[in-house]
């Protein structure tokens, strides 16, 4: 693998890092098991990519998408706790609605950001070469992301929405408003989502409409990672654990991919991807029957 | 203070399986003031408790909490004027919190929760004081999850957490019924001490007449949604288990054959 190679999959890892994180906040946090973000992912960056096309601030256009992300996961939210519809279905149903609407934000399935400012536009050309600049530009915006989730978990308000997915009962009987959690939770996972596909825009240089398919899969796949490698020693090592899930989980594709020897071809992508989770799930199984 | 009037609680109304859980129940509690609850299984003991918890909305009455009308408040918005321990120990608890984020949460029942961190040193040597009082060595292990507890021991930490803000009343629904009887009897005299330290108004809902005799100022029973018996002071010193039983046997107007388990 060429030193190329390797720092664009470390760099991939890091945009869906945000992914992660937004999926650890779901599934682990509030136990909402959520697909929307496989609409909310090419939603931030069909957002992203038609305002900066309009001319809007890329750090702008990244916040509105991160909004657009958020309202997702807020109707998301309100399926399930309004409506009484199963979490998994409302959420199915947000992402096929979201296919309809990336497609209207984008009015074609692909637009390229080529020539246009970003937001690391101002970084390159200072002396570092393109391929260091980008990871490291997002791994700052991803540490900062790990930190403030951390800080909001380990809050008083944080709390409150970790006992209303481990314990809603209990939650409710200590006067939290478990639906007000679900709310929010479900807003600040899609908002990182969206983020993490407004990132993608930005250093893939184009948002396109299929390219949410299969981030659910990638996202779990993370957190599954950094579970298995960390194991659960509270929240500032879980987050840590899927940043460094979705970097390995990038690497470990890009090996497989250009091994030559095995074969494989990008199309063989998807298999690859559910085998890596399988064995990821499968581990911490073996190692628990070998220590009995 | 609690006051029920006339509560009517029905359970799958205009379905076959419909029933009158509770039928015009009233009941007036002062302050301070432990009342015990016992009677057979469905005869509207916890449905009771879960009205003036909030898990139930009764379909007729009112329910008054101190000095506020809770009668179409949900479990959230009156937690702040209710404590409360269940049945099951990993009911009251999260068990995937440790001890002292149960604490934390328990801490701030009924209020806003903010951004400021929920265990800051001062809060986190309150706990610790608060769960050395136990006796039970836990004070060592508040960063354990709740989990790894046995059941007593998350009983005991979910009667502190009921201690933790401050409370109209405090409902205890059969708290003692999933332990061992060496634990339970600990569980208890540590409800008695919590309940006379602190002047809590009390509700406990119990399957042990023996328990529904010993503790507390007076004793209700309920039977068909009603409360068929209701004593307190004097008649109820010289009260015996067995004179409960008769007075069962005589409002059922039947044998207690099926009833064994309310013997205890």
């Amino acid at each position: 693998m060429s030193q190329i190679a390797f720092w664009g999959a470390v760099e991939l890892g890091l945009v869906y890092a945000f992914v992660a994180v937004g999926v650890f906040l779901a599934f682990r946090v509030l136990d909402f098991p959520d697909l929307t973000v496989d609409g909310s992912f090419p939603l931030g960056a069909a957002v992203t990519a038609v305002l900066i096309i309009a001319g809007v601030n890329p750090w702008l256009a990244a916040a509105v998408a991160m909004v657009a992300g958020a309202a997702a996961g807020m109707v998301t939210a309100l399926l399930n706790v309004r409506f009484k519809i199963l979490n998994l279905l409302a959420s199915i149903l947000t992402m096929i609605a979201l296919f309809s609407v990336n497609l209207r934000v984008m009015g074609k399935p692909n637009v390229a950001l080529i020539n246009a400012d970003t937001m690391l536009s101002p970084f390159y050309g200072l002396g570092l070469r393109d391929f260091y600049v980008r990871p490291l530009f997002v791994g700052v915006l991803v540490a900062l992301a790990v930190v403030l989730v951390w800080r909001f978990l380990e809050s008083d308000a944080g709390l409150a929405m970790r006992a209303t997915g481990a314990n809603a009962r209990m939650a409710r009987a200590q006067g939290v408003d478990t639906s007000r959690q679900i709310y929010l939770g479900m807003a600040i996972s899609n908002a990182l989502v969206a983020l993490g596909g407004a990132l993608f825009a930005q250093t893939n240089g184009f948002a396109d409409v299929t390219s949410g398919v299969g981030t659910i899969v990638v996202g779990l796949a993370a957190v599954i990672i950094g579970e298995t490698l960390l194991g659960a020693r509270g929240i500032l090592i879980a987050l840590i654990g899927c940043v460094l899930g979705s970097i390995l989980y990038r690497i470990a594709i890009q090996v497989a991919l250009s091994t030559d020897t095995l074969g494989l071809q990008a199309s063989d992508l998807n298999f690859v991807t559910a085998l890596l989770v399988t064995i990821a799930l499968i581990l911490p199984r073996l190692r628990r029957g070998g220590a009995a | 203070m609690i006051n029920v009037e006339n509560i009517q609680v029905v359970f799958g109304k205009g379905t076959p399986l419909q029933k009158q859980a509770l039928n015009g129940v009233s009941l007036t509690i002062e302050e301070g003031s432990f009342v015990t609850v016992i009677g057979s299984n469905g005869a509207g003991k916890s449905t009771l408790l879960g009205v003036l918890a909030g898990d139930v909305l009764p379909s007729g009455g009112r329910v008054t909490i101190g000095t506020a009308d809770v009668t179409r408040k949900g479990t959230a918005a009156r937690a702040g004027l209710v404590a409360r321990v269940f049945q099951d120990p990993l009911a009251g608890s999260c068990g995937a919190l440790s001890i002292e984020e149960n604490l934390a949460l328990a801490a701030r029942r009924g209020e806003s929760r903010g951004l400021t961190p929920a265990l800051g040193s001062k809060r986190r040597e309150h706990f610790r004081e608060r769960i050395a009082e136990l006796n039970l060595g836990l004070e060592d292990r508040m960063r354990d999850r709740m989990d790894l507890l046995s059941g007593g021991q998350r009983q005991a930490v979910s009667l502190v957490m009921a201690t933790l803000a401050g409370s109209e009343v405090l409902l205890l629904d059969e708290h003692t019924a999933a332990l061992d009887p060496g634990m339970a009897e600990f569980i208890m005299n540590l409800t008695q001490k919590i309940v006379s330290e602190r002047k809590l108004t009390t509700l406990m809902v119990t399957h042990s007449m023996r328990q529904a005799l010993d503790f507390g100022h007076r004793t209700i029973m309920l039977h068909g949604g009603e409360i068929v018996l209701d004593v307190a002071g004097d008649s109820r010193k010289t009260l015996q288990v067995e004179d409960l039983i008769a007075m069962f046997r005589r409002i059922r107007g039947q044998t207690l054959d099926d009833d064994a388990l309310l013997i205890g």
